[in-house]
């Protein structure tokens, strides 16, 4: 399982599209910093990329947004709404463990 | 089953981290994101192989930032966590002498009225980018914002 991470919003740059035209199935995608805007990524907001998450999502493709970056910028409530899931600092760092490599989109 | 007892007895072990951080304070998140990190990673008892600071991550290590008492000196910052732990944080120094950040090596050598590299911090060579790689169990770098 790769790990990858991104740090721009999905609105100013193409970092999480050319991330996940790179993701294979079982691999995590953690977003950090201003990429948590890509939480808010729906059916009308970026349509192409919402359908391309779900996609992935049903091939087993984990999503996750850094805490405290999410709800530095309020968006906490959208990102349990979502697909994506809430981890810590700390389970950040577990989840770098375990996977056998780690790539990061910036 | 099998599988997900591999996962935990991972999450059971130390592993050797390095850190990579491209972007200086203030411009970019880079270096507040690699400190919370490098703390959450600490406090798990993992062990920080090697921080390597490089492109505009170098201004991380300048002593020359003056700010409000009451405002995150990010140099010290850095220094404390070094200190605390015992890390090694290398500064890359093609990078840093782009930048006007100096030891007072350096700054002998090259004539300049002062040096402003903080204690703690070391300046050395892209080698020890590969050799960090090479011996790391993982390899995590915190790119620029823009």
């Amino acid at each position: 399982m790769i790990l990858h991470t991104v740090n721009k919003s999905p609105y100013s740059s193409q970092c999480l599209s050319d991330c996940l035209n790179r993701v294979s199935a079982g691999d995590k995608v953690i977003l950090i910093e201003d990429g948590v805007y890509g939480a808010t990524i729906a059916t009308d907001a970026l349509p192409s990329l919402h359908s391309f998450i779900q996609r992935l999502l049903a091939s087993q493709v984990g999503f996750y947004t850094l805490r405290p970056d999410a709800e530095a910028r309020g968006l906490e409530a959208i990102s349990e709404q979502s697909a994506f899931k809430l981890l810590s600092d700390h389970e950040f760092v577990d989840l770098v463990v375990e996977a056998n490599k780690v790539l990061n989109w910036y | 089953m099998g599988h997900q007892l591999i996962c935990d007895l991972r999450l059971l072990t130390s592993m050797k981290f390095t850190i990579v951080i491209l972007g200086a304070p203030y411009t970019d998140e880079a270096a507040e994101s690699a400190f919370r990190f490098t703390q959450a990673a600490l406090e798990k008892n993992h062990q920080i192989y090697r921080l390597f600071f490089y492109h505009d991550g170098v201004h991380n290590a300048s002593s020359l930032i003056t700010l409000p008492q009451d405002e995150i000196q990010p140099a010290q910052r850095w220094a404390n966590l070094i200190a605390q732990y015992d890390l090694e944080a290398i500064v890359c120094i093609a990078s840093s002498l782009r930048r006007g950040l100096l030891n007072e090596t350096e700054a002998k050598r090259f004539s300049k009225p002062a040096s402003n590299l903080t204690p703690g911090f070391k300046l050395a060579g892209l080698g020890d980018l590969v050799d960090a790689a090479q011996q790391s169990d993982r390899l995590i770098t915190f790119g620029p914002t823009s």
